[in-house]
């Protein structure tokens, strides 16, 4: 690449960093679509002229998967979007999706060299207009795929990790079946994820992409109990399997008072809304049920999503109880803003200790204590203590609880040899690889809860490391189990 | 895509199908069940596995109609597809060898106790069955549980058919009369399990229930279908559906099964004017 931005350094410090056109707070707070509509040609390249080009190029070792962003910066500045989209998808094959739900500012954005002094480049958004731009002018064109070979891989789960290794061993060449336990695919994408955050057409058009590779999908399938792995090696002649199931078992708080009716986990809140569209009720069968003010307890994407989902159902106060500081919110801050914009109210420093009830075994209210930050825990965070006698009850009708998931043990279950730790995690060492021979897991079930991005380095990772295996296998090789290392954990 | 071999009418609000899901067919075991949607707008709902046969790739199902999807499904007839069925799901029911034993089906909870009743006999035990209703019309698989059973005993409210009392009546009768009855398996509406679980109690004779807690992705996602079982929080779908009767907290469980119940008053409003208005079209 040999074009040079005429503007001096100096001058490119300039210009400000450019937003995103969005929907208006108030009305959006109404509906299920899209809040942000990204940035535009005009403002996209405007945002590129910022970029320093730098000869050392930080930002590409923020981004878990290692996008060359510097370069596809580069085509945008030629006004070549395809062949900066193409550029990302050498590293990232769904960049529509990353665009849109990356953690960008801990990220690439975080280290980005113009974000020392002044604002970093919009990379993530620039990712997303050029993956947006392909789509709306209809410019994919499929990978070609150069070699074709024998060996199956069974990938178990839907989400980005499974998606991703699934991309990378079709272009490989091996034949992909995909098993998916839900009707649909994309895992938290589908269920999670709201569309108003991510457009479902979005997700179905990176969905087709993969199956463009060649990858079969399975709906309704789920492993562990429509067939085992160990029948997935034996009776389906698979050589290798990818686990990539998540962490969806929701956890609850263990309060009283969490069996009343209008009690829910944030995933089935969100699930029935998203996945069922219990939204256009009576439309979609599905129902939901939802008071006039509803309580969320938790502070990370998981409760960000429902409280803002609750307020599009038209919830008229919608609170976010959290029991630490705004400051320790683990939710992507762009999320925490478009909340706080969208008249969420936040009581923070706070912990629910019961939910209260009518008569009719209906949540009526959610009794909570005031909390304040007392020394910092093993995590670095000031852990909150309770402060005495500041019980008080907040009149609510609907309780979501979005306190954090852990995996599904179905699989583990019926896995003899696959190591698991205490809080339920597959344990792995760093290519993915599990105790068992020709089994790699990645994403949340490897992780705990931790994002899109990790989970699509994992299977990207796997997906090297499969190929390594089947190849060592193929040559008569066995293949070389490294000691599992320590844990990979994510807060 | 999931096609109607086979559909017939047991009872006017009650249906059989045999549907081909070959996977789910050869991985079936009594006590599992399956979640299907109907149509790209409608529910999942979980339903039994009340048969199977490996060699054709099918799986039978029971259905009674009490709302909006289960009248729907029974609209659909052979050559008709459901769009999604997913299974088997749930643990197997533990099958045991106790001597004797009572199987108890109460209304529609007939068509998920036979496949318990079957594998009990099978493995070898003497199998006593109560099958009850509120009437005559309501009594299904009569036939088929007499086959499987060493004795069958019927029960209906009214006393149209049967003997005219509860299923617990007949139940109390055969323990106290000295049969040696180790183990109950009971399986129909809330009341009727939390009335046997009640009886059996008192002599305390281990017994099983099946809890239908209200379902969405019956895979452990959503913690909708949790359930107190000796104080402790289990998810139906998971760690179910059968638990142990003397554990299960049934009155928290019946007042969250009426959860949804004024919207699926509207979704069955709507249905039924939908269908007058095709059959208005029709004729
Ligand atoms: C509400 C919410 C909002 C979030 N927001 C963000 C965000 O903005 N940015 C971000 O980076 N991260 C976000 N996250 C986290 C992110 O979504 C996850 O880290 C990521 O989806 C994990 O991907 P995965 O591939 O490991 O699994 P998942 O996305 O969890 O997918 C697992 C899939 O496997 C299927 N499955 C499970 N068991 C089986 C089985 N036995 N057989 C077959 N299939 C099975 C499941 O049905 C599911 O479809 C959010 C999470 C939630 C819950
Ligand atoms: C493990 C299990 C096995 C079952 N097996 C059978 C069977 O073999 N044959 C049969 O006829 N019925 C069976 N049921 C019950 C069946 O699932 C419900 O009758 C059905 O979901 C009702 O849906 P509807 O739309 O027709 O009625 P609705 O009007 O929606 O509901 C009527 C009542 O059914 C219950 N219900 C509603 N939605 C659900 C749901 N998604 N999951 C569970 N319960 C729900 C609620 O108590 C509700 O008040 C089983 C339930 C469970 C949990
Ligand atoms: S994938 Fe995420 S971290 Fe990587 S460049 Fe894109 S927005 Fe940044
Ligand atoms: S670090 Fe920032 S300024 Fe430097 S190349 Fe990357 S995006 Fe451009
Ligand atoms: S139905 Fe969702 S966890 Fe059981």
């Amino acid at each position: 690449m040999n074009y040079v931005n005429p503007m001096k350094p100096s001058e490119r410090m300039k210009l400000p960093r450019q937003h995103s056109i969005e929907q208006d707070a108030e009305i959006r707070s109404h509906n299920f679509k899209e809040v942000s509509y990204g940035v535009n040609e005009a403002l996209a390249m405007q945002e590129v002229q910022r970029c320093l080009e730098c000869k050392d190029p930080v930002c590409i070792s923020g981004c878990p998967v290692s996008i060359d962003i510097k370069s596809f910066i580069q085509y945008i500045l030629k006004k070549d979007f395809v062949g900066a989209v193409n550029k990302i998808r050498e590293s990232n094959y769904l960049p529509a999706i990353c665009g849109r739900v990356c953690p960008q500012e801990s990220q690439c954005e975080e280290i980005c060299t113009l974000g020392k002094k002044h604002e970093p480049v919009a990379i993530g958004k620039l990712e997303r207009f050029v993956a947006d731009y392909e789509m709306q002018h209809n410019l994919f064109v499929p990978p070609v795929i150069k070699e074709s070979r024998e060996e199956k891989v069974a990938i178990v789960g839907s989400g980005p990790s499974g998606l991703t290794c699934a991309a990378e061993l079709a272009k490989l060449g091996y034949k992909v079946t995909v098993f998916e336990a839900l009707h649909a695919v994309g895992g938290v994408l589908r269920y999670g994820i709201p569309e108003f955050r991510l457009p479902r057409n979005i997700l179905d058009m990176e969905a087709e992409r993969i199956k463009a590779l060649g990858v079969e999908i399975i709906t309704n399938f789920l492993v562990g109990r429509t067939a085992t792995i160990d029948e997935l090696f034996d009776e389906w002649g698979f050589k290798a399997v990818f686990l990539g199931t998540g962490a969806g078992t929701p956890t609850f708080m263990g309060i009283p008072g969490e069996s009343l009716s209008g009690v829910y986990s944030a995933n089935e809140f969100l699930t029935r809304v998203n996945l069922m569209k219990a939204y256009d009720f009576p439309n979609y069968d599905t129902p939901i049920k939802y008071g006039k003010a509803v309580a969320v307890i938790g502070g990370g994407n998981t409760a960000m999503d429902a409280v803002r989902t609750s307020k599009r159902l038209g919830a008229e106060k919608a609170y976010l109880i959290y029991r630490r500081s705004r400051k320790e919110m683990p939710a992507r801050e762009e999320e925490i803003h478009h909340a706080e914009e969208e008249g969420i109210e936040f009581v923070l420093l706070t912990n629910p200790i019961r939910i209260v009830s009518d008569v009719n075994n209906w949540v009526s209210g959610i009794e909570c204590q005031r909390m304040e930050l007392g020394e910092p825990d093993e995590s670095g965070r000031r852990k909150p203590v309770p402060v005495k006698g500041s019980e008080y009850i907040i009149p609510v009708q609907t309780v979501i609880e979005a306190i954090g998931q852990k995996p599904n043990p179905i699989i583990q279950q019926t896995t003899q040899g696959l190591d698991v730790s205490k809080r339920g995690t597959v344990v792995v060492n760093e290519v993915q690889a599990t105790s068992r021979e020709g089994i790699f897991a990645g994403g949340d079930l490897a992780r705990g809860g931790a994002t899109v991005i990790l989970a699509m380095r994992d299977g990207k990772t796997a997906a090297s490391a499969i190929h390594e295996y089947l190849l060592s296998k193929h040559n008569g090789k066995k293949q070389a189990i490294p000691e599992p290392f320590a844990e990979l954990t994510v807060a | 895509m999931y096609p109607i071999i086979h559909k017939e009418f047991l009872a006017p609000t009650l249906g059989k199908f045999i549907i081909k899901a070959p996977f789910i067919a050869r991985k079936r075991q009594p006590g599992n069940f399956v979640i299907l949607r109907v149509e790209e707008t409608g529910e999942r709902i979980p339903l039994t596995l009340v048969d199977s046969d490996p060699a054709n790739g099918t799986i039978t199902l029971i259905v009674q109609a009490i709302g909006k999807t289960t009248k729907l499904l029974l609209t659909k007839k052979a050559g008709d597809v459901l769009t999604d069925v997913a299974g088997p799901l749930g643990s197997p029911t533990p099958i045991e060898n106790h001597g004797a034993v009572a199987c108890v089906g109460g209304g529609v909870g007939t068509a998920e106790l036979l496949p318990i009743t079957r594998a009990l006999k099978q493995a070898g035990n003497v199998v006593y069955s109560i099958v009850g209703a509120r009437n005559k019309e309501l009594i299904i698989l009569e036939k088929d549980m007499y086959e499987i059973s060493d004795r069958l005993f019927v029960t209906t409210d009214d006393g149209t058919y049967g003997r005219k009392g509860f299923v617990t009546d007949q139940l109390k009768d055969l323990i106290e009369g000295g049969l040696g009855i180790k183990a109950v398996y009971a399986i129909g509406p809330l009341p009727m399990m939390k009335a046997v679980a009640n009886l059996t109690k008192n002599y305390g004779v281990h017994t099983l229930v099946s809890l239908n807690a209200i379902m969405v992705d019956g895979t452990g996602m959503c913690g909708g279908c949790r359930v107190t079982i000796d104080g402790q929080m289990k998810f139906a779908c998971v760690d179910g559906p059968e638990f142990d009767a003397h554990k299960v907290d049934f009155d928290e469980l019946i007042m969250r099964n009426r959860t949804y119940v004024d919207l699926e008053k509207i979704s069955i409003e709507r249905f039924e004017q939908e269908q007058v208005k095709l059959q208005e079209a029709l004729s």
